[in-house]
């Protein structure tokens, strides 16, 4: 005790220094803003550094007990893979945007049954009422249209096939917007009639067909299929369009469910004026 | 007596000085004079080193409370005065100095005023510009400011000694 005052009387100069440059810099760092963030700062840069250094030792010892972990939901991921397993789960999830309101979200399904040579075809898919699929819906592929939702049970849903000769779809000519029906007429599951076309549109072999903005069901310009040849009008003022399918009927395996969060609103609107 | 109250009208009036006047020039941002720092240099040479810390402390505390700085010029005063002593030591006359007389430009001659002047000015510029900046980036900036500012200073302490001298 007795030292440590004679060294606090012999330094008593530098202490005092020392003590009033700390009540000084404390007195900096409270009162100005720009040293407050700056000397903040820093203070986080060293101390983020030291917890580094703690957490990479730490994380070194315990590396054993990682590994135990890691290789536990090895195990328990193996036994949930896919194949072990029906695939219930859905993979999409909502597009939130304030600017752009989602109208069409797509569900991706596997397609489990499927007939191409019958009158009425219709297609089954693995997904039902739990995983968002309702009817109605429009079935597509990255290639074109599928076909409509008919009916669901809670994990399967069957679907009117565009092969379906009860099936008729709004279709339009690409380049120049002429509307028409669009169906199958039962004979080649490849290639499907446009009716209804005037007989002055321009349409040429090649040409490309797709979905109407008039159907509820599927968004505008999905791809139905090729102009394939042109039946001169027999009298009438149409003429009718044999459309080569851009889809292959026969090979289809996985398709998307398109559902319409706006189909409600339309709905109930153009029923109103109907009224 | 004398001596106290001299340098409390000092005081005073450096602070006045600084505050009204000198605060304002700011030649090109890199030249802003101290010339407050003349009281410390003034203080007599038997100022109890611990009443000089104190003093310096006050001196820099009354700046930053008219420059909105709180404890920038209190922490290069206390610097400066810290340094005081040694500084006075290392460029010590042959005779020790003697007791209350203050150390003005003729007292010792032109050259040790200068060079005494100059050190302490140099340091509390260094300290005080350093700390303003709070870090070294850009630190060319800082030592021309440190330079520029303390040339300053010291042509208004040595300007000071004339025109007061000669009264």
């Amino acid at each position: 005790m007795k030292n440590l005052l004679q060294v606090i009387v012999r330094f008593h100069f530098t202490i005092l220094f020392l003590i009033i440059e700390l009540v000084c810099f404390l007195l900096i760092v409270n009162n100005n803003n720009y040293h407050k963030t700056v000397f903040l700062n820093s203070n986080n840069a060293i101390s983020g550094g030291i917890y580094n250094k703690v957490n990479s030792f730490s994380d070194y010892v315990r590396l054993t007990k990682i590994n135990d972990k890691l290789s536990n939901e090895n195990t328990l991921l193996h036994n949930l893979l896919s194949e072990n397993y029906k695939l219930s789960a859905d993979s999409f999830f909502f597009y939130q945007d304030t600017l752009f309101k989602q109208q069409y979200v797509y569900r991706s399904a596997k397609v489990i049954n499927n007939s191409i040579n019958k009158q009425r075809n219709y297609i089954t898919l693995n997904k039902g009422r739990n995983q968002g699929i309702q009817t109605e819906m429009g079935v597509v592929t990255n290639n074109g249209v599928i076909g409509i939702v008919k009916s669901v049970s809670d994990n399967y849903s069957t679907v009117l096939s565009l092969l379906n000769s009860r099936l008729k779809i709004s279709a339009k000519i690409k380049k120049n917007n002429h509307h028409g029906s669009f169906y199958w007429d039962g004979k080649d599951y490849r290639k499907a009639r446009l009716i209804e076309i005037p007989s002055h549109v321009d349409i040429k072999i090649g040409d490309t067909i797709t979905t109407s903005s008039f159907s509820s069901v599927f968004p505008e310009g999905i791809l139905l299929g090729t102009a394939d040849e042109v039946l001169p009008s027999s009298g009438g003022n149409f003429r009718e369009i044999i459309v080569l399918l851009s889809n292959d009927f026969n090979q289809i395996s996985y398709v998307d469910v398109i559902g319409d969060l706006l189909k409600d609103e339309r709905l109930e609107l153009e029923n109103e004026v109907e009224k | 007596m004398n001596f106290i109250v001299k340098n409390i009208i000092r005081f005073i009036i450096l602070i006045l000085l600084q505050v009204t006047i000198f605060n304002n020039i700011q030649l090109s941002g890199f030249i802003n004079p101290y010339l407050y720092v003349l009281f410390i240099l003034l203080l007599p040479f038997n100022t109890p080193p611990w009443l000089l810390l104190v003093f310096s402390f006050f001196m820099g505390l009354s700046i930053d409370v008219f420059s909105n700085t709180i404890g920038i010029h209190a922490s290069a005063c206390v610097f400066m005065g810290f340094l005081r002593p040694y500084i006075l030591n290392y460029i010590s006359v042959r005779d020790n100095y003697e007791c209350n007389i203050e150390q003005g430009l003729y007292v010792y001659g032109f050259s040790w005023f200068f060079k005494y002047a100059l050190i302490l000015i140099l340091a509390h510029h260094s300290f005080l510009f350093i700390v303003e900046v709070f870090s070294f980036n850009n630190f060319g900036d800082t030592l021309i400011r440190i330079i520029l500012s303390s040339i300053f200073t010291l042509i208004l302490v040595i300007t000071s000694q004339f025109i007061i001298s000669k009264k």
